[in-house]
């Protein structure tokens, strides 16, 4: 009986939790239940996850009420694996959370964070499950508000400056998106997103579709950041509380990309976005300029949480560009590498946390020899930089390999792939700098000295960065789990599955 | 190009850009919020615009229950051009019973509603239509006017956070101008 409501239950569940969560106010109480209600909301992922992958599709109807007429909720293998992510993100964070939010934020500011983080949680899930194309909307409006409050409330001052940007260029993608919906609404009729893409066949050619298409595929890519529009990402990464870094580095831009992929392939078609308005040839230099920019720039940059801000931004840059290639290898590499990357950057930015947690500062020159003081967590950091390089044996290899594949795949490409080697390069440059400073550099004196005062890192902190950087190599040995998923999602999204 | 029944998308487009304009140009923070509003609301008058229908009257059932015709006049008052012919309705059928009757509460009309079964609009509209013989009734589309009340909600919450922020960085810096904070805090490539 409850089986058949799980679609509902992931969005009510976490949604309610959160005004419960202000009623509850006291912090320790407020921070379990949490956590429980984020474990509960990876549960039913997971259940939904295996149940798309064994039974294909599924179709919820809220209320009862039909599809055209109501609103559906709407789940593939693709949005099972994105719900996933950021429930299985969520609660390992949360995991995280309780320590380094004590030092972090205000005690009495406790229960609104966990309120607005499970809106924001909220906002995610619902943006992948919903099959009506207004909800889509709503669901991102209600991920951004929280998330603009989640980052202001990082220690430093510059974090209210990030999120005022965050929120003013975050306002003007979704009014876009809201622009693009209204259009296609005026010539189809129709808000659920299945019943558009059946009417968009009729009209496909006037310029009202055009126009959506065009407002809809810049609003999106504000809210993934894709390299000219990205200004707003590396402030609210370098800003935000530890934690919230890790969480929206994650998932905020991965559902963004989820968006993407599914108003493309799945509402407006291949032939209306690929051949009609060629949107490879705009995407495809963008994502190449997001590669090599950001990858350059990252090399330069003192702050570490900065640093991989900018190389969240090449990554994105490749997540596009597998995009580009609208094709099935192509979009297998996309999701592929979505979800090795919510996982080796999750890693690495809760392993900042714990560094942050330590010694109070991200700066490179602060992390001089950290190697020996903190082997563990230098350990992680480093693996997370192999990750980032896509050296073998780790979940980056993995990506970069059907990537490439991917590139190979259409004899025209193969410049592409030759830039995608070599960006690598870049990246062992800006990794190279981290893992130089933490194991060639001596530790100041003064540090190894308040060493032996402070305690250690906790182990509720140690334990959920562990666990996602051995995620990334476990899945770099045996990706049979992410291909298989991913492999599937393309199937779906391009409509050849049986 | 511009003919009349585009007007309203020519001012959607006028204010959309005012907006972004004062957006980007303004280095004043409330100011760029105002900007930003500015564009939100243009996408209301956009979703608003393309939901009315020239002659349509608002979309409630009429042909099953005559009886509740008032309700259903009390409804559409307000929100098209159904008005003029609504006065035409009263002056021939009820102008003695409440001549007033947009001003009056609900709970005025509500007792009336049994007892002086009268007609709507719609369904007067109905009744002349079916003289000429064609039986449809033109209707407004409620759907983009419900959807845009949610965006408003949207814009209303995002503006109320945007100046929070605002009141927390005056809080912090002393000043809303960003060239200023700019100065105190330089901005890292």
């Amino acid at each position: 009986m409850i089986s058949q409501h799980l679609p509902i239950l992931q969005i009510v569940v976490p949604l309610l939790a959160a005004p419960l969560c202000v009623l509850l106010r006291q912090r320790h109480a407020v921070w379990a239940f949490a956590l429980g209600v984020c474990w509960a909301s990876f549960g039913v992922a997971l259940a939904l996850l295996l149940r798309v992958m064994n039974d294909g599709p599924l179709v919820y109807e809220l209320g009862g009420w039909a599809a055209p007429w109501g609103i559906v909720y709407r789940l593939d293998p693709l949005g099972g694996i994105v719900l996933l992510i950021v429930s299985g993100v969520a609660a390992l964070v949360l995991v995280f959370a309780p320590r380094v939010l004590d030092q972090e934020i205000p005690a009495d500011k406790h229960y609104l964070f966990f309120a607005a983080f499970l809106l924001c949680m909220t906002g995610l899930l619902g943006i992948t499950i919903t099959g009506d194309i207004f909800n889509v909307f709503v669901f991102l409006e209600i991920s951004s508000l929280s998330a603009y409050v989640l980052i202001s409330m990082g220690a430093d001052r510059r974090a209210l400056l990030a999120a005022y940007r965050y929120l003013v260029m975050g306002t003007i993608g979704s009014t876009f998106i809201l622009i693009g919906i209204g259009l296609a609404y005026m010539m189809t009729g129709t808000l659920n997103m299945a019943d558009l893409a059946a009417r968009l066949g009729d009209v496909h050619e006037t310029r009202t579709i055009r126009a959506a298409f065009a407002f809809l595929t810049v609003g999106v890519s504000i809210k993934l950041a894709l390299f000219p529009l990205h200004v707003w990402l590396p402030n609210a990464y370098t800003y935000a509380p530890s934690m919230v870094t890790a969480f929206l580095a994650a998932t905020a831009t991965k559902v963004s990309c989820y968006l993407l992929l599914r108003l493309v392939f799945t509402v407006f078609g291949v032939p209306l976005v690929f051949d009609e308005m060629r949107l490879a040839a705009v995407f495809m230099p963008l994502a190449l300029m997001a590669i090599f920019v950001a990858s350059t720039v990252a090399i330069f940059q003192t702050n570490v949480k900065r640093l991989l801000a900018y190389s969240s931004v090449a990554q994105i840059g490749y997540l596009v560009l597998a995009f580009g290639f609208a094709s099935q290898a192509g979009v297998t590499a996309c999701v592929i590498h979505l979800f090795n990357h919510a996982l080796m950057k999750g890693a690495l930015f809760l392993a900042l946390g714990c560094v942050a947690f330590r010694i109070g500062s991200v700066d490179l020159e602060d992390l001089r020899g950290l190697g020996r003081r903190m082997p563990w967590i230098a350990a992680l950091i480093v693996i997370g930089g192999l990750n980032l390089i896509g050296v073998p044996l780790t979940a980056g290899f993995i990506s970069k390999w059907y990537l490439v594949m991917a590139a190979l795949e259409q004899r025209e490409y193969w410049p592409v792939a030759v830039a995608m080697l070599f960006s690598s390069l870049l990246a062992v440059a800006y990794v190279w700098r981290i893992v130089e400073v933490l194991y060639m550099q001596p530790p100041r004196p003064s540090d190894l000295q308040s060493d032996q005062r402070e305690a250690p890192v906790p182990l509720s902190m140690v334990a959920p960065t562990t666990v996602m950087t051995l995620g990334t190599v476990v899945l770099g040995v045996y990706p049979t789990f992410t291909v298989q998923v991913a492999q599937r999602a393309a199937e779906f999204l391009l409509g050849v599955a049986a | 190009m511009l003919s009349p029944g585009l007007y309203n998308y020519w001012i959607v487009v006028v204010l959309m850009m005012a907006g972004f304009y004062t957006l980007i140009s303004r280095g004043n923070l409330v100011k760029k919020l105002i900007g930003l509003n500015i564009f939100q609301v243009s996408v209301f008058m956009l979703y608003i615009s393309m939901g009315k229908v020239q002659g349509g009257v608002a979309p409630i059932l009429i042909g099953e229950m005559p009886a509740h015709g008032h309700a259903a006049t009390h409804a559409a008052h307000d929100i098209d051009s159904s008005h003029d012919l609504h006065h035409d309705v009263h002056a021939k059928e009820s102008p003695p019973r409440h001549p007033n009757e947009s001003e009056g509460v609900l709970s005025d009309v509500l007792p009336q509603i049994d007892a002086s079964p009268s007609l709507s609009p719609a369904a007067v509209q109905l009744a002349e239509l079916q003289k000429t013989g064609d039986a449809t009734i033109v209707y407004s589309n409620p759907l983009p006017h419900v959807l845009i009340l949610t965006a408003i909600v949207v814009g209303v919450a995002t503006t109320a956070l945007g100046l929070a922020l605002v009141v927390r960085i005056n809080e912090q810096y002393g000043t809303i101008e960003e060239d200023e904070i700019h100065v105190m805090d330089p901005e890292q490539p």
